[in-house]
């Protein structure tokens, strides 16, 4: 089908250049011949000659192509879908395959075998019986690749044909196009309703089937976390508990990085907005949004790599004996700083938009700059600083890569930072790169998480918006 | 205005009296603050600037020698007797063949033991017969002389000649070094090669041929939807519930943590679609749903940017709405939409956690061909490459960062470029 359905694509493509030019020659000449030679100069002015027309001759053009292109396409797409399943139903009915054993499992690997022999991506059959199956399948697959070319084509000089026969001085050729266009820009913009949907169905989904192995009581407020145990067998109960996970993710995401981000993010944002020239200033912040642009794989290397032997030393140095090598404190801290440029653009946004006269009546008053930050600007600009702090947390929480690198991945309740703890993120990545078979409550739990986690940041993220909105609001 | 203060309340009280010892006490100790508050403020930016600073740094410090290898001198003395090889076959059609057959590995591990002394053989990489393989396919001729031919070191010798290694290897390397036998040189394979099991035959080139094959499908599928959603919200939309909707799962997408973007694909493209796992074609799927709403967010920014009297003026000659928009809003407003999808789409590039999802984090040692042949990206492998325990991955991982860094620097740049050209003030 490759080769043959990209070239049948590229046929049906020139047809549709075809049908356009021509359309659009026939609606030209249509212009010509409404002109009668008395009222048109023979020089041949061609606005006049077009007022016959209603739409454009191009209009014309596109309307035949549309009809080339978009039923015979859509045909194409969806028997290429659906053509490996009747493929597999005439092989199936051919005498060779009758005698298959009913085994499903054996069955579908013959099949395959011989599939990827007739499609040429193997030599020579493992196995003799999907050697006896492979004539079948060439023979189905290059029957149904054939029809499905020839039905394609059939459908696009039809569409072609009954557009071009509809080619007439007054035919609305333009309202036409421009309809399906806005067909398709509304489309284009339901895409984003569809990923919605999609991502609460599918967490949904998988949770609900997880759900019915364990209890969502014990998943959500029990204590003991272990996947492995349970999916070695030792049962089901107990292993699923998450509250271990829930609070790594607060004290790495919510509790570290944000005592780093936030009083290095905000007392930044006030630097720039306030005390720096504006030279300095344009050279400072893109120095910051640098900082939010490096991948956060390359953070959790340098976590793991760096800051993660330097927090064990320090923990050494000040005498805590078992400080483990994927400490907490190494994840936050680092998370910190990626944070840092978020909660800055957050609070210059907040400050900036806080009236000038506020700030002027202030300094009027005999205030020094600092004291009219800290007595009338923070605390008119402190709900748009809260709604970005509750943005950032919801960030942190979902970051995956510098927790998966640099935290350690022992479910432990614990308040020492120099203790390795483990994040939602982490064993989402855990659960799901390992060779399991999908259907397992391991697997199922990752989804659960997931639920957890975007219902979370969800609800972080509404409340941060109504939160500035508010704010921003009372100002304008 | 009225005061609820009686007048005459102002002349009974003292005036202060500014120059009192108290009162400069006061100012004093108000101005010192205020100067601690300026210092903290330059010194948090300081931090947060010496942070990445520190690590650059760091990443160049470790990187740069991943860029380097060390190469061995082994002299062979052709002919080698266990080498079949006849020269005037390698002029012909089946060089390629002659050349296969000829053992050159055995040759290469002899002529190593002869030069570099017993041992030798583990002194040079198990792949260096390829370097005496190019080396021959280069010039025949060097089959009837003895040559001097450079060969990559092994990872041990490697990490010696950079100051990591074991004490045996760095007595080793001290050898050959005295003895001339070692050079230093640019390490040529770490961008031609895929990944591989020892660390001096890993590349690049696989991963970042995989980066950019996700990348074309990101683009391709999420720039003409963002673009055209965009459009719609901006100038068609009706205000309803349904554009409501609309706008609000756009914002709400472009905050939900990707990892979640992974779990979707997982679920959708791989267990319901069943499309091939590992592939760039699913990655960049999933990376499309990820980078649309950052698109059409910064699109729509740029189409409200256009003033109305374009659209008021082409709708006063005669043009229909569609017209309005294709002809007029879109060519104005679209270095801004580039400017917008061209960050979308580094995002994207850096992003890891959702392709480890649908399984893009497999050992892949040859470049993918197509979207559908399994690949890795960029980051991925610098996610492998830091898991694995050999030492000499260190520089290999560190030197991966800096390319991908420089590669996402270089589009940034280009972003910015393009808004600083054909950034309009109306």
């Amino acid at each position: 089908m490759d080769v043959s359905g990209f070239a049948i694509t590229i046929l049906i493509l020139g047809l549709g250049l075809v049908a356009w030019l021509s359309a659009r020659a026939r609606a030209l000449r249509l212009a010509h011949a409404g002109q009668s030679p008395e009222t048109s100069p023979s020089s041949g002015d061609r606005k006049a000659r077009r007022a016959f027309l209603h739409s454009l001759p191009s209009y014309h053009g596109w309307y035949a192509a549309i009809w080339a292109l978009v039923p015979s396409l859509l045909f194409l797409a969806v028997w290429t879908s659906i053509m490996p399943g009747l493929v597999t139903n005439r092989v199936l009915e051919a005498p060779a395959a009758a005698s298959l054993p009913p085994d499903a499992f054996t069955r579908g690997a013959i099949l395959s075998e011989a599939r990827s022999i007739a499609q040429g991506k193997a030599r020579s059959a493992f196995d003799p019986r999907s050697g006896a199956l492979v004539e079948p399948y060439r023979d189905a697959q290059s029957f149904f690749s054939t029809g499905g070319g020839v039905i394609a084509l059939i459908l696009a000089f039809a569409g072609a044909a009954y557009a071009f026969t509809r080619i007439r001085p007054d035919f609305r050729a333009r309202t036409r196009v421009e309809r399906l266009v806005m067909m398709a820009l509304l489309i284009a913009s339901l895409i984003a309703i569809i990923t919605t949907v999609g991502i609460v169905a599918s967490l949904l989904w998988e949770s609900i089937r997880f759900f019915s192995h364990v209890n969502p009581i014990d998943f959500l407020f029990g204590t003991k976390w272990s996947p492995q145990s349970a999916a070695l067998g030792y049962g089901n109960e107990n292993a699923f508990g998450a509250v271990p996970l829930f609070w790594g993710t607060i004290f790495i995401g919510a509790i570290i990085a944000m005592a780093v981000a936030i009083p290095l993010g905000l007392m930044s944002a006030i630097y720039l907005t306030q005390y720096a020239r504006p030279a300095a200033r344009a050279w400072l912040k893109p120095i910051l949004e640098v900082l939010a642009g490096v991948p956060t794989v390359v953070y959790g290397y340098f976590a793991a790599l760096t800051i993660a032997p330097a927090m064990r030393d320090l923990a050494v140095a000040i005498g805590i004996s078992n400080a483990s090598s994927e400490s907490a404190l190494a994840a936050g801290l680092v998370m910190g700083v990626m944070i840092i440029p978020f909660v800055s653009s957050m609070a210059d946004d907040s400050i900036n938009s806080v009236p000038q006269s506020m700030r002027d009546g202030s300094l009027a008053m005999g205030a020094t700059p600092s004291e009219t930050i800290r007595q009338v600007l923070i605390p008119a600009a402190l709900p748009g600083v809260v709604g970005g702090v509750l943005l950032a947390v919801s960030r942190a929480i979902g970051e995956t890569m510098i927790v998966v690198m640099a935290a350690g991945l022992a479910a432990n309740l614990t308040l020492n930072p120099f203790a390795s703890v483990t994040t939602v993120t982490t064993q989402i990545v855990q659960l799901l790169t390992g060779d399991q078979e999908f259907d397992s409550a391991k697997t199922l739990a990752a989804f659960a998480l997931g639920l957890v986690l975007f219902i979370v940041t969800l609800l972080l993220n509404i409340v941060a918006l109504q939160v500035v909105k508010r704010y921003r609001e009372a100002y304008e | 205005m009225t005061s609820p203060v009686p007048a005459d309340s102002f002349a009974k009280r003292t005036p202060t009296d500014w120059k009192g010892q108290a009162m400069q006490k006061r100012i004093a100790r108000r101005y010192a603050s205020e100067k601690r508050f300026r210092l903290l403020g330059l010194a948090s930016i300081v931090l947060s600037a010496g942070f990445l600073a520190f690590l650059l740094i760091s990443m160049l410090g470790n990187g740069i020698s991943g860029f380097t290898r060390t190469e061995v001198g082994v002299k062979f003395t052709f002919p080698i007797a266990p080498m079949v090889i006849d020269p005037a076959m390698l002029k012909g059609p089946q060089a390629e063949q002659v050349l296969a057959s000829a053992n050159l590995p055995a040759v290469t591990a002899q002529a190593a033991d002869q030069t570099l002394g017993k041992g030798g053989e583990a002194m040079i990489s198990s792949n260096a017969w390829l370097t005496v393989r190019d080396a021959i396919r280069k010039d025949p001729s060097i089959l009837q002389q003895t040559v001097m031919l450079y060969l990559p070191a092994s990872a041990d010798i490697d990490l010696a000649a950079k100051g990591h290694g074991s004490p045996s290897a760095e007595a080793a390397y001290a050898r050959l070094k005295e003895k001339g036998q070692a050079r230093r040189a640019f390490n040529s394979t770490f961008l031609t090669a895929s990944d591989a099991t020892d660390a001096t035959q890993v590349g690049i080139w696989g991963a970042f041929k995989g980066s950019l094959l996700t990348m074309l499908v990101t683009l391709a599928l999420s720039f003409p939807v963002g673009v055209l959603a965009a459009l719609y919200l901006e100038e068609y939309a009706p205000r309803n519930r349904w554009t409501d909707m609309i706008e609000v799962s756009i914002n709400n997408l472009a905050a939900v943590p990707s990892i979640i973007f992974g779990l979707l694909g997982l679920a959708v493209f791989l267990n319901l679609m069943n499309l091939p796992r590992s592939a760039p074609l699913v990655g960049g799927m999933t990376m499309a749903l990820m980078t649309m709403p950052v698109i059409v967010i910064a699109g729509r920014n740029a189409i409200k940017a256009v003033p109305p009297s374009i659209r008021d003026a082409a709708l006063g000659i005669g043009a229909s709405p569609v017209q309005v928009v294709f002809h007029h809003v879109l060519p104005l407003a679209l270095p801004g939409i580039m400017t917008g999808t061209i960050i979308g789409a580094a995002r994207a590039l850096g992003e890891t956690a959702p392709l480890l999802m649908i399984g893009m984090r497999a050992f892949i040692a040859t470049p993918p061909g197509g979207v559908t042949d399994p690949a890795t990206v960029l980051p991925v492998q610098i996610f492998l490459w830091s898991d694995e325990i050999s030492k000499s991955f260190v520089e290999k991982t560190s030197a991966a960062i800096i390319v991908l860094l420089l590669f996402l620097l270089g589009m940034n740049s280009i972003a910015i470029y393009l808004r600083n050209k054909f950034e309009k003030r109306w």
